[in-house]
């Protein structure tokens, strides 16, 4: 457990910044949305993953046990400290950008829950079972919007193909894998990334195929890194927005 | 992100309990001036509880709603197990104290509220008197076996709460709060919230 304890805090991280910050970008669409049903999915979908954040912060700040709670944790750390994949960071765009975004990230959050609803480490394994029933409908919903947009009109192709473009790169870092994910694949803690990118990839296959899209090459190296705080512009300005009360007035609760 | 022991410290902390009293019912509080809690109370709790309303659907309790997990005597105080129905869900700290001033006021003496996450919750877990009362209200209640599902395609069977018809469309998966979908009735028009299965 010790021996893991370093890698451990660092994943909850990951997936925890990877939720807040997914659902930090969503509430961008608040009163902004193309359509009222589509604010209210987009907002449901954001609020699961921040919950789903707060249930991973908690448990990183737990082992930490240097003071700092789930709240500092999202809110008062520098942009390097961010653990998240590139992709969710990215800014919105159109209602095709987004979907993409949001399609690619919950194909791989599916299946990285899935996987790890089994972790040997029980609280692990308690907060994906739960995440996961929401991020199924995440999943369903996005998918969806992929088929619709993909095989709808001439224009919403386009616009679906050009999201698409916009963010494949980023998919890189999301499936990539490190010595972290597979010393806690090996001990039964983490997902194995390797499982996770071929399952993300069928599911990515079977949906566009339904759209008439085709599937993009894999996506190649990279220079940046949300795994190790290696982040794209994007980032920064986010937090700056995020992180303002808490920066401004720090303690401040509800 | 209110934690155990904050949520304790909103009824007064958790006082520290008397050596070897595990597990040993504690004092009720009454107009006659308290008295060791007996095998009556624990019942009597899971009354008050059942009086105690989802805020998002007051038409149901939180018994009803399935989310009370465990009830018992911990070191003199009654213990309430409670899992949120969404990871994100809003209402769980207001459910949280509501239950708690709930307990209080029936004499319960400083409950102690545990958010448990495992097993997940399911909308299998609502009771068929929950059901009934969500139809009352206008919500369509969870179809079929939240473990029967696939992952793509595969629509819910959703009966209309007014007209009962099984003619029904899906507007959104998501509705006014986490748990519930946007449903239209094409026989008698009219829109309503499904309680969606999870
Ligand atoms: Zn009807």
């Amino acid at each position: 457990m010790t021996d893991n304890k370093n890698d451990l805090i660092e994943y909850l991280l990951r997936l925890g910044d990877n939720a807040m910050i997914n659902g930090q970008r969503l509430c961008e669409w608040c009163g902004r949305a193309p359509a009222l049903e589509e604010e209210m999915a987009l907002m449901n979908v954001g609020l699961d993953l921040v919950g789903q954040a707060r249930n991973w912060y908690e448990y990183a700040a737990e082992l930490l046990a240097d003071g700092r709670d789930a709240d500092q944790l999202a809110f008062r750390r520098d942009e390097r400290a961010y653990r998240n994949t590139l992709l969710v960071e990215q800014p919105n765009g159109d209602y095709a950008v987004t979907t993409a975004k949001l399609f690619l990230f919950d194909a791989w959050h599916f299946h990285t829950l899935s996987a790890l609803s089994a972790s040997s480490d029980e609280r692990i394994a308690a907060i994906a079972a739960k995440g996961l029933k929401e991020v199924t409908y995440h999943l369903r919903r996005s998918g969806e919007w992929v088929e619709r947009l993909g095989d709808g009109t001439e224009q919403s192709r386009q616009r679906m193909l050009a999201g698409i473009d916009e963010v494949w790169r980023f998919t890189f870092d999301l499936l990539s894998s490190d010595e972290i994910q597979q010393r806690l694949a090996a001990a039964g803690i983490g997902a194995d990334a390797t499982a996770v990118a071929a399952a993300w990839q069928a599911t990515v296959e079977q949906v566009f195929e339904r759209a008439s899209l085709p599937v993009p090459q894999p996506a190649s190296y990279f220079y940046l890194d949300g795994k190790r705080g290696l982040h794209t512009e994007h980032l920064g300005i986010l937090l700056a927005e995020m992180q303002f009360l808490q920066r401004a007035y720090p303690d401040a609760t509800w | 992100m209110a934690n155990t022991s904050e949520i304790d410290a909103l009824f007064g902390g958790s006082p520290v309990a008397a050596p070897g009293s595990e597990a040993q019912p504690g004092l009720i509080a009454s107009d006659g001036g308290a008295r060791e809690a007996d095998e009556s109370d624990l019942p009597r709790a899971w009354q008050v509880l059942e009086q105690v309303m989802d805020p998002e659907v007051p038409a149901v309790s939180v018994v009803d709603l399935g989310i009370i997990r465990e009830v018992s005597w911990v070191d003199g105080h009654l213990m309430v197990a409670v899992t949120p129905t969404y990871s994100g869900c809003p209402a769980t700290e207001l459910i949280e104290s509501e239950i708690a001033k709930a307990l209080e006021q029936a004499g319960f003496r400083a409950p102690r509220l545990e958010r448990r996450l495992s097993p997940a919750w399911t909308t299998d877990w609502i009771s068929e008197q929950g059901r009934e009362r969500l139809r009352v209200y206008g919500i369509a209640p969870p179809s079929g076996s939240s473990s029967k599902r696939s992952l793509l395609g595969e629509k819910d069977e959703v009966c209309c709460p007014q007209c009962g018809s099984h003619d029904t469309e899906v507007v959104s998966q998501f509705g006014s709060t986490a748990c519930k979908a946007l449903y239209r009735c094409r026989s008698c028009l009219e829109p309503f919230d499904y309680f969606k299965c999870i």
